[in-house]
């Protein structure tokens, strides 16, 4: 009996181990950083560069790894602020839910949870009712912010939005949202939705123009 | 006040409602068919069925599955456990056996939804399910032998 309780303390605690070697360090939050306003963009007199420059503002938001984590360029989400493959592997199947028997619910719930009993540096498990990734299509990651721009405009790669339904994703979706609501533990991304959605909505007013690529 | 059904019974738990559901379904529940791993959804030796999809419970708070059916290995049943008991047998799967319950209800609950899965669907559906004996090639072996063994 007791060669048994033995080894399967030692199985538990390697399984213990193996699992924390795939934790990447969870990031704790930092100063959550700040938008300038839209109206602040004002002073810059040409409409073209007043539009690129609000444009690079809120590139602050969606070049941030809250965000770009979940529009991958290849099949498997990425994790943290070091944007590594998300551990467990896991990959975009249908809809962006997941594989079958190993869909994002298996582990992400409809909010953050917290974690509790373990390391401090894991706070949370991030949710959200509609908790996906974002299409192929809609890849950011390693792409330049002229690129997203550009990506943006372009309905056969914006979910076929007009810019008005663009303006109205970025600043209310509850999913684009999460990013400024990522739970204990996780940096959000910098302002709040409602200056964010500011910024995209006097970018198209200015005409959406884009930073080069 | 959290309800809930656990293996067809109905339980109610009045703790924190930041409670694991694994921690209620060993501690208090006395099941202990479920395993502790690493407690943060890394391993998947925790995997019970929450109305009927595989779910990691070392990070489900109680809270959270009010209303909800849970099924753990003790009380899984049905034409696709019959299949995976019997194939894991035939196989002789496990070494140690520890992570094998979080195997099974995860095999279980792929063969529910694809009935014959392919070698890429069994990876994606298993891959969050680690085995430090690596029988990951009898797992495969026996997931094959069980849907096989249903279409008969």
């Amino acid at each position: 009996m007791k060669i048994t309780l033995l080894i399967t303390g030692i199985v538990a605690n390697c399984l213990i181990v193996g699992a924390g070697i795939l934790l990447a360090p969870a990031s704790v939050a930092q100063n959550a950083g700040s938008l300038r306003p839209a109206e602040s963009f004002q002073s810059i007199p040409d409409t073209r560069a007043r539009s690129v420059a609000l444009f690079e503002e809120a590139g602050k938001v969606i070049q941030h790894p809250r965000c770009v984590n979940c529009h991958p360029a290849t099949e498997r989400p990425l994790q943290g602020m070091s944007m590594h493959p998300h551990q467990p592997p896991v990959f975009r199947g249908d809809a962006g839910m997941g594989l079958v028997g190993m869909q994002c619910n298996t582990c992400h719930s409809e909010q953050n949870t917290p974690v509790v009993g373990q390391a401090d540096t894991l706070k949370s498990i991030p949710g959200n009712p509609a908790w996906h990734l974002a299409p192929i299509e809609m890849a950011w990651e390693g792409k330049t912010l002229g690129q997203i721009c550009e990506q943006l405009k372009d309905p056969k790669r914006n979910g076929e939005k007009t810019m008005a339904e663009m303006v109205e994703h970025m600043a209310h979706d509850e999913l684009v949202g999460w990013g400024w609501q990522p739970g204990e533990g996780r940096e959000p991304v910098p302002g709040t939705q409602d200056e964010f959605g500011k910024l995209i909505q006097a970018w198209v007013d200015t005409g959406a123009a884009c930073p080069s690529p | 006040m959290v309800t809930f059904t656990l293996n067809g019974k109905e339980r109610t738990f009045d703790g924190d409602p930041d409670t694991p559901l694994l921690w209620v379904i060993r501690d208090l529940e006395k099941l202990t068919g479920t395993k502790y791993g690493c407690g943060v959804a890394q391993c998947g030796a925790c995997t019970v069925h929450l109305d009927g999809m595989p779910r990691r419970s070392c990070i489900t708070p109680i809270a959270m599955i009010d209303g909800s059916d849970v099924v753990t290995i003790e009380g899984i049943s049905g034409k696709e456990a019959e299949a995976v008991q019997t194939a894991w047998a035939g196989l002789d799967v496990p070494q140690c056996g520890y992570c094998q319950s979080g195997q099974i209800m995860s095999a279980v609950a792929l063969l529910q939804m694809l009935p014959k899965p392919t070698d890429d669907e069994i990876d994606g559906a298993m891959t969050g399910n680690l085995c430090r004996c690596a029988t990951y090639h009898r797992i495969r072996a026996a997931i094959h032998n069980a849907a096989n063994s249903m279409e008969g």
